[in-house]
């Protein structure tokens, strides 16, 4: 449906039209009608410049004719006059309607000064300089922001109370019991799918009952730790990016900051400190769930009972390496949590940077996961 | 000149929160080419009338009239029909944050008409330079101060040459001058655009510069005290309430103008 907002819109819409008319030597004038809207189809302003050439030395208007107008005319104004004022013609425009004068009038008023220009091409060479650079600054930032964290644990072992004893209930709640029914169903069928393909390659051998153990080590020494790392990384330290980032996004952070209280102190330290004690507890939730879920196989599939099985396993399992397990959850939780604070207080200020800092938060939450369990193996077992 | 013409009526309108009611019984009309102005004290309820006029709010009782067709009656295309012909300027500009301004200006014209790409880049120089933006296309909202993102999103707000202009506290965080700037900017486009003009504000230098007519919300007797010109509230309105309001406390009826 098309809307005529400008003049009494009595008649029907009639195409837009320019003539050109020269009542004495020099001068031009610009005849307009027709309805020049948004909606039509305004003719081809070439001829018009075309014709202002260097015998026109006067440039008028007249808009009879004129129904209806809108910014499409002021546009196709716009480019008449510049044309005209670069071949320095005297343009009279008292024949055009107020609006339209006015309008133009309010566009050629002194714009803000550009200060800067943001976009362009750069040199390859520039850009790979420009890249070397924000490196720099991103590890000054992640030793700065680890700094303070330092700094913020001092405090606390100094018996200040750098945070809410509420809010760090909270984040215990949230991540510890928050995530059991998640943590349940991924564990358990995580020590589904161990038990399985153990037990297609064991059955051939006779050797049945040693899927308990393939089921047992491999949750407490890897699975159970690294399978809530990793809910956790997108269950929590996604939440943690996004809650800090709409913080920065609302200068809630800078509120914090011009109070003499410690963003990191307040808000990171809690986080982290819930993550630390709360993945631990739920990596040996995790085993156990895991170790069931492989004894359901072991029943089902294997003849086995499941004291048979749950003996098996307990029977292959040091204490040590259940300690193993629960170190790397721990390790698991500060790093998910550092990953989420960092890049929820380096976001920007837009919605964008919001969805940019959650995105990598998980991402390098994983990549660290992945790249600590195996240094941490590896320290263990040289 | 024509007599005036209802753009806007609103009858026995009764905005409510779940149970709680906000505001009750509001009955006024807006003719074409007012500046009309909602006022009244914080928490009265003049953004919710606000949101109740753009679609954005159902009320739970009484009519908003486009013309003559009740908004809220309609289906939901003819609403966007409607709505359309309003251009909108959020109280802290909501601006798209991740676009630059040409794109931020440029989104509703690709959405509602079938323009070449040139034409649309043409019309969004031309609406920036409006607004005194003039060069400011590859911006993001984020490079810019307060004031300026305001006016950008007066660009975004004109870009469909709306017959509606609707304002939430447009001199919200502006300084004096550039707020007063910006009460000329959106006189001259009034009169250029010949636009119908709704604005939220309880800025007193602001309401009597601009405004043409106007409705007074109170949040204590949760209705209207006042509706009709300001300068002629300002003589005649007998209600305290009001005389209050609109002499910043002193009870002295002369317009003081800045």
């Amino acid at each position: 449906m098309q809307q005529e907002p400008h003049l009494s819109p009595d008649t029907g819409a009639q195409p837009p039209v320019f003539t050109l008319m020269r009542p004495g030597p020099g001068d031009l004038t610009v005849a307009l009608t027709g309805s020049w809207t948004l909606h039509g189809h305004p003719p081809d302003p070439t001829n018009l410049l075309a014709a202002l050439d260097q015998t026109v030395r006067r440039l008028y208007f007249t808009s009879d004719g004129l129904t209806h107008w809108d910014t499409r005319l002021l546009i196709f104004l716009t480019a008449i006059l510049d044309t005209a004022g670069q071949r320095q013609i005297v343009v009279d425009r008292a024949g055009l309607p107020p609006g339209v004068r006015r309008l133009l009038t309010l566009s050629e008023a002194v714009p803000e000064q550009v200060t800067y220009s943001p976009t362009g091409r750069e040199l390859l060479a520039t850009r790979v300089g420009r890249a070397v650079l924000a490196l720099v600054e991103q590890g000054r930032e992640v030793a700065t922001f680890t700094g303070e964290i330092l700094l913020a644990i001092l405090a606390l072992l100094a018996g200040k109370k750098p945070f809410k004893a509420q809010d760090f209930w909270y984040f215990i709640q949230n991540c510890g019991i928050g995530s059991l029914p998640i943590v349940s169903l991924i564990a358990a069928l995580v020590g589904v799918i161990l038990s399985f393909v153990g037990a297609v390659q064991l059955q051939m051998f006779g050797a049945q009952i040693y899927v308990a153990n393939l089921v047992g080590l491999g949750m407490v020494l890897e699975m159970g730790a690294l399978m809530s790392g990793v809910i956790i990384a997108g269950r929590i330290g996604a939440s943690y990016a996004a809650q800090l980032g709409t913080m920065q996004v609302n200068e809630e952070i800078d509120a914090l900051r011009t109070m003499g209280i410690s963003p990191v102190g307040f808000l990171v330290l809690p986080r982290i400190l819930a993550l630390m004690l709360m993945l631990p507890l739920l990596c040996v939730y995790a085993d156990i769930m895991g170790i069931l879920g492989g004894s359901v196989i072991g029943v089902t599939m294997l003849d086995l009972s499941l004291v048979e099985f749950l003996e098996q396993a307990r029977k292959s399992i040091q204490l040590s390496q259940f300690g193993q397990g629960i170190l790397k959850a721990s390790v698991f939780g500060v790093l998910i949590g550092f990953a989420g604070c960092l890049r929820g207080m380096q976001c920007g200020r837009s919605a964008l940077a919001v969805g940019e800092a959650t995105t990598s938060a998980v991402v390098t939450s994983i990549v660290l996961i992945v790249v600590s369990d195996s240094f941490i193996t590896y320290l263990l077992y040289r | 000149m024509t007599p005036p013409a209802p753009a806007i009526t609103v009858k026995g309108l009764t905005m409510a929160y779940g149970s709680y009611v906000l505001q009750r019984d509001l009955d006024f009309t807006i003719n074409r080419g007012d500046i009309f102005v909602i006022m009244g004290g914080s928490g009265c309820g003049k953004s919710t009338l606000l949101r109740h006029m753009i679609g954005l709010k159902q009320p739970a009782q009484g009519t908003v009239c486009y013309g003559k067709a009740d908004f809220w009656a309609l289906n939901e295309d003819e609403r966007a029909t409607i709505i359309r012909r309003a251009g909108v300027l959020y109280q802290s500009g909501a601006l798209w944050s991740s676009m630059t301004l040409a794109e931020n200006v440029a989104l509703p014209l690709q959405h509602y008409t079938e323009l070449s790409p040139e034409v649309i880049a043409d019309l969004v120089a031309f609406k920036l330079s409006l607004v005194g933006l003039a060069g400011f296309e590859a911006f993001y909202p984020s490079e810019l101060s307060g004031g300026m993102r305001k006016r950008a999103a007066l660009a975004r707000a004109i870009a469909l040459d709306p017959d509606f202009l609707f304002f939430d506290e447009p001199s919200a965080g502006l300084d004096p001058i550039s707020a007063r700037n910006l009460d000329q900017l959106i006189l001259e486009l009034r009169e250029s655009l010949g636009a119908t003009v709704v604005i939220v504000t309880h800025e007193l230098a602001s309401i009597y510069a601009i405004a043409t007519n106007s409705v007074f919300l109170d949040s204590e007797a949760k209705t209207m005290l006042a509706t009709g010109n300001p300068k002629l509230l300002l003589r005649e309105c007998a209600d305290p309430t009001v005389l209050n309001f609109l002499t910043r406390g002193t009870g002295q009826r002369e317009v003081r103008t800045v």
